[in-house]
């Protein structure tokens, strides 16, 4: 476990949380006031410099990170591996910025990573003439298996400095391949099976923590849930669920409570499991004429949004935690509107993306959790089984707009759209949190 | 051909047994004397060549008799593992559905219908339904269809008299596709119930008149 060390002659206890240890102020009077409108996004440049591919390697993550926040217009210049523009290093001075260059550039921001021991990320505010914030992380060797990721926590750094909210570089996407649970991270690179490839498993959830991920595997009659592991690779089966068909895993933000979808002779219900315990499961639907699945929760953890058939086809519901409270959420007209599927609540709690059919395609939609009025936000192809980044503002989905089907990540903020696999077929995708 | 050596072997003993029986005829008077011991021997000889031919005849027949009901059994096997699988397949046979429906269409309640003389006719046996959908629908929402359409197959069956612990359901959603084209024909055929033996499937009988 490498931990990242950031801030400005920040001291980290070595077990402590890493923001709590944050302790250096930000110097908020100089943040620029950003405005996340199309065109009128803060320029972000990424120096070059003199390296080795060590060097090349962080500077392009970081530039490509950057980049996949949304939250910049990226500069590129042509490619320079001697100097590090706009920086001086004679005189008795020491170094000095050239802040009036990285103006003319158009640069509200400029990244450099200065080599050395500590390696060193600057963030420049070019309009506050300033640094902005100073980085030392630590990033391992390009061979060790936690470089990228060590490299994107430092990306997701660099857009805390520089809007307040962390970035999601360091995040990762579980999604199903022919019967196998993957895991790819969210620039679409370091691909991995994580489930047995012999098996056939189904859809799977990462426990908010992002350490363990939960999963469908069919067996002869039945499928059972299986919580798993991610660094270890061990994993149990949830005691319960050796009955009936059990897929639609959904941790409560607590990592203990597990909701999930059961078919069996009585139908299809939601039932909630308490992990840690390995016991009191506790039934939260019933319906012997209605099929009711797929839960997730509110981020309080307070309620569960469902797919129900009780109003014919399946559409979307709200209940409390508890199966109390049951009540349609996203509006519909009866006999006109498509079937609604697969609802995931956003981190703010303020909306639930879902897909909805329309003229015989699954299209994303997103319902605004206070005002229930639903919009659509997918037209063309077959875009289906949303899911949120931690952040909010971006979803990804499954899109077969290039022939099959493959992750696609929309900014919805700017309406950006970009395909994160490029693999056989990639499905029932799960966007986990922040990887710290 | 398992015969011809034994009936070589006794004739020749008979043979033998004769031309000894020949040369042992009393030679005439005045001194008649008589090989006790010779005679003796030959009618031994000739007692043991008649056993033997007995024997082998015995034998033959033991064997022909065990080979005709060898081909006796193996054609009334033969015949009854036939009617199995047919009757197999009969309880195998799909039943398909419309596009996210679950009802039993009326062109496949005849085919339930055989079912159920099937299992009426046949105690011992079990069986598994698993229910498919097309790929359209969404993903996690097929396997509550697929488990709806096992299990409306089954309330048919159960209604109409069979024992509900003789009938098992499971789904596997649009997982596993009988066809992997995306066209209308090809969902047609995906949107099914399977039907498999789950046990007491080993000899089946036909009802009567099927």
């Amino acid at each position: 476990m490498r931990r990242v060390l950031l801030g400005t002659g920040l001291v980290l206890a070595v077990a402590a949380p890493l923001r709590a240890q944050d302790t250096v102020p930000v110097r908020e009077g100089v943040r620029v006031g950003i405005t996340y409108q199309p065109g009128v996004r803060p320029g972000m440049l990424v120096l070059d410099g003199p390296g080795d591919v060590w060097l090349d390697s962080v500077r392009t993550i970081l530039r490509r990170d950057l980049d996949f926040s949304d939250l910049f217009e990226m500069i590129t210049l042509p490619p320079n591996d001697t100097t590090e523009l706009g920086i001086g290093t004679g005189g008795s001075a020491g170094e000095f910025v050239n802040y009036g260059l990285f103006g003319a550039l158009g640069a509200d921001f400029t990244v450099r990573v200065r080599p050395g021991e500590p390696l060193t990320v600057f963030v420049y505010d070019g309009r506050a003439e300033a640094v902005r914030r100073e980085l030392t992380p630590s990033v391992p060797p390009l061979e060790d298996g936690g470089f990228r990721l060590a490299v994107h926590r430092v990306a997701d750094e660099i857009v805390r400095a520089v809007s307040g909210q962390a970035g999601i570089a360091a995040t990762r996407f579980l999604f199903l391949q022919r019967g196998r649970v993957y895991r790819i991270d969210v620039d679409g690179t370091d691909l991995q099976g994580l489930t047995p490839a012999a098996a056939r498993a189904f859809s799977s959830a990462w426990s908010p923590d992002g350490r363990r991920v939960a999963y469908t595997e069919f067996h002869d009659q039945g499928a059972y849930l299986y919580i798993q592991d991610v660094a270890t690779g061990t994993r149990n089966r949830v005691g319960t669920t050796e009955r009936g068909l059990n897929y639609t895993p959904a941790f409560a933000p607590d990592g203990n409570t597990l909701a999930f979808s059961r078919s069996d002779e009585s139908g299809t219900d939601v039932f909630g499991y308490d992990l840690d315990r390995n016991c009191c499961l506790q039934r939260l639907t019933s319906g012997r004429f209605a099929d009711n699945l797929s839960p997730t929760f509110s981020p309080d953890g307070r309620r569960i949004a469902f797919v129900s058939t009780r109003a014919g086809l399946p559409q979307i519901y709200v209940m409390s935690a508890d199966g109390t409270g049951q009540e349609l959420f996203a509006p519909f007209d009866y006999g006109v509107t498509g079937s609604s599927n697969a609802p995931e609540w956003s981190p703010d709690g303020l909306s639930l993306a879902f897909h909805r059919d329309v003229g015989g395609s699954p299209q994303i939609f997103l319902m605004d959790v206070q005002r229930r009025v639903v919009r659509q936000l997918t037209s063309a192809g077959r875009n289906e089984d949303p899911t949120w980044a931690p952040d909010g503002r971006h979803l990804a989905f499954v899109s077969n707009r290039t022939g099959n089907r493959q992750i696609w990540v929309i900014d919805l903020e700017t309406g950006r759209v970009r395909q994160v696999t490029r693999v056989g077929e990639a499905r029932l995708p799960a966007w986990s949190g922040r990887m710290y | 051909m398992r015969l011809s050596i034994p009936l070589t072997l006794t004739l020749g003993a008979f043979v033998l047994a004769a031309a000894a029986a020949c040369g042992g005829q009393p030679a005439p008077p005045p001194t008649p004397t008589v090989d006790s011991a010779a005679i003796r021997d030959s009618i031994a000889r000739a007692e043991a060549a008649r056993r033997a031919r007995e024997d082998s005849i015995a034998r033959a027949r033991a064997e022909a008799e065990r080979m005709a009901m060898e081909r006796r059994r193996a054609d009334s096997l033969a015949a009854i593992t036939r009617e199995t699988e047919r009757v197999r397949g009969m309880v195998m046979e799909m039943i398909n559905f419309d596009f996210d429906k679950s009802n039993i269409r009326p062109g496949d309640a005849a085919t339930l219908d055989r079912k159920i003389a099937i299992m009426q006719a046949n105690a011992g046996l079990s069986i598994t339904i698993t229910g498919h959908a097309d790929e359209r629908g969404s993903d996690e929402y097929n396997l509550a269809l697929g488990n709806r359409r096992a299990l409306a197959a089954k309330e048919y069956m159960v209604n109409r008299g069979i024992a509900a612990n003789r009938v098992t359901t499971a789904s596997r959603g649009e997982e596993q596709p009988l066809d992997s084209m995306s066209t209308e024909e090809a969902w047609a055929k995906n949107r099914r119930d399977e039907f498999a033996v789950a046990a007491g499937g080993q000899q089946l009988k036909a009802p009567a008149g099927m």
